[in-house]
């Protein structure tokens, strides 16, 4: 299989690789696949308890190279946004940014599920209810 | 370029890329393209033209190619069918037998991790109203011979078994079976093709009844094979699968591919002139390689039996890396994964699970398969490159973190998606 350019770059090169303290306030984790499926991504955000802002992002994949790719690019784009505008980003927006072809279209569902995942645990965590309505249905 | 890659560097003599998956299939020997060459050029005749010159030198090239297929596995020029390849040979001696014998019965024992050509064979059969028993493997890939005691029964016609396993490199047990099959009066046929030339496999001394081979394992050309049928002790009869001229004794028509059936013959003559040095050398490579990643990375797992194995085959299972984003990392090295991302059907190895692997395992796993033309140096870069990418992915990997905490995967709920 060829790999888009971004792909190859964020595979060599991926951005915001680590690990946060799971236990502290003002971290949210979201832990989504399976082993025996073949991709287990781990997504961490740091968030401001004032702005909502998600000042920092980490995370760390098992899993295929557009499985890296995708959560390598949502750490990039969830850094600096609120947690309402991060769930306003959509797989396809990953899809499409790294050029995945349709049999790797679950890699950036994954990481859509990851990106919900570690803000749910945020607000449980911090007891902030969800956005309006709509905003951020599933 | 490949940044993570580049950080080790390919040594002098060594070049990229190195083609490392010699049971999908292997290079073509020079000698067997030199022999092969006048076929494709000068000497076009049809075998089956028999009164012309161009047709009897067509028909003793074959001829030549029969002795030489029928001298590496100890038969005789007359029990060699030549087919399109291993694929061909597997649905004709399956399901040709299976159409002959129909009246003495309609039971047929295999085992689990046979190529496809042979369990998509049963499969089909069954359909058509036949009995197939599927034997487990031991966590080794060998069948258990009691297992197999016990499968067969008065309606059984055939055994199917593989000498050598495509993926794992495991041996079967082929001269036990033989006996086995040979005591009760039923045919064995051996799917042969990653075993011939390579470990000691004797149809005689086997026992074994009808044969698949292919040429493009053995540094043959593509799209040739052949079928190994006994004419004696017993006379086994096979009904044809693809009807016409009636070449090949009526079993196989079709118009020969003379190139590519003296490929296959000069192949085999090679083989057998070659085959224990060949084995040594390849041992010796695949035993480096192995030590060399063992050395240097924890968590690494060969999958199948070392003991019961072709010399040039390693599977090794990475733990915590996914085997496609492995094979990415070594972009300049021709290997195989087992993962399922690199499958068609999306689903991992069915030969490692059968061996009772989690699929977890089998996405992490790779295979090496060493050939004639490999070298030291190759087999020293691809163990580099290999503990290099590993590495790398492992840092990025939330299970090898996990694991190196202490946290046991398996009592993790995991969100299956």
């Amino acid at each position: 299989m060829a790999y888009s350019d971004k792909v190859v770059d964020h595979y060599n090169h991926p951005r915001n690789v680590g690990t946060l303290d799971k236990n502290a306030a003002e971290v949210g984790t979201g832990l989504v696949g399976a082993p025996e499926c073949g991709d287990v991504m781990r997504l961490q955000i740091r968030v401001n308890p004032e702005t909502q802002v998600i000042e920092e992002a980490k995370f760390k994949t098992f899993g295929c190279g557009s499985a890296i790719a995708s959560s390598s690019l949502a750490t990039e784009w969830i850094r600096g946004r609120t947690v309402d505008d991060a769930l306003a980003i959509r797989n396809t927006d990953i899809v499409k940014e790294l050029s995945l072809p349709p049999v790797k279209i679950h890699c950036s569902v994954l990481a859509e599920d990851a990106i919900r995942a570690a803000i749910g645990d945020w607000r449980k965590k911090n007891g902030v209810a969800d956005a309006a309505p709509g905003s951020a249905a599933k | 370029m490949n940044e993570v890659a580049s950080q080790v560097e390919a040594p002098a003599g060594v070049n990229l890329p190195i083609y490392m998956d010699n049971q999908a299939t292997s290079p073509l020997d020079p000698r067997v393209l030199e022999a092969m060459m006048p076929y494709l050029t000068s000497k076009f005749g049809n075998a089956a033209s028999r009164n012309h010159s161009f047709g009897w030198e067509a028909e003793k090239a074959v001829d030549t190619a029969r002795e030489q297929v029928a001298k590496l596995i100890g038969a005789t020029a007359k029990e060699i069918v030549f087919t399109s390849g291993a694929t061909e040979s597997d649905n004709l001696a399956i399901k040709g037998i299976a159409e002959m014998y129909r009246e003495r019965g309609n039971h047929i024992v295999t085992q689990v991790t046979e190529h496809k050509a042979v369990l998509d064979t049963c499969k089909r059969l069954e359909k058509y109203g036949y009995r197939v028993t599927y034997l487990p493997v031991k966590a080794d890939g060998v069948i258990d011979l009691e297992d197999l005691k016990r499968a067969i029964d008065e309606k059984t016609i055939l055994v199917t078994i593989m000498a050598a396993n495509n993926e794992i490199g495991v041996l079967q047990p082929i001269r036990e079976i033989g006996w086995l099959c040979h005591e009760k009066g039923v045919l064995f046929h051996s799917d042969a093709v990653q075993a011939i030339g390579k470990a000691p496999f004797h149809v005689i001394d086997d026992y074994v009844d009808v044969a698949s081979i292919s040429a493009h394992k053995i540094y043959g050309p593509k799209g040739v094979g052949a079928l190994y049928v006994r004419r004696r002790n017993p006379r086994v009869q096979i009904a044809a699968q693809i009807d016409g001229g009636g070449h090949e004794r009526g079993m196989r028509s079709g118009t020969l591919n003379v190139p590519g059936i003296v490929g296959l013959g000069k192949a085999c003559e090679i083989a057998l002139a070659e085959m224990d040095t060949e084995a040594a050398y390849l041992r010796g490579l695949r035993d480096r390689l192995e030590a060399r990643i063992e050395a240097d990375l924890d968590f690494v797992h060969v999958n199948g039996s070392m003991e019961h194995r072709l010399p040039g085959n390693l599977n090794m299972s990475f733990l915590y890396v996914e085997g496609e984003s492995l094979l990415m990392g070594i972009n300049d090295v021709a290997v195989s994964s087992g993962s399922a991302c690199t499958s068609a059907t999306l689903e991992p190895s069915y030969v490692l699970k059968a061996l009772g692997l989690g699929d977890d395992v089998a996405h992490s796993s790779i295979r090496f398969g060493l050939g004639r033309f490999n070298t030291e140096a190759e087999v020293d870069y691809v163990a580099a490159r290999v503990v290099s990418i590993v590495r790398h992915l492992r840092e990025l990997s939330p299970l090898y973190e996990m694991v190196k905490e202490g946290i046991d995967l398996t009592k993790v709920e995991w969100q299956a998606h």
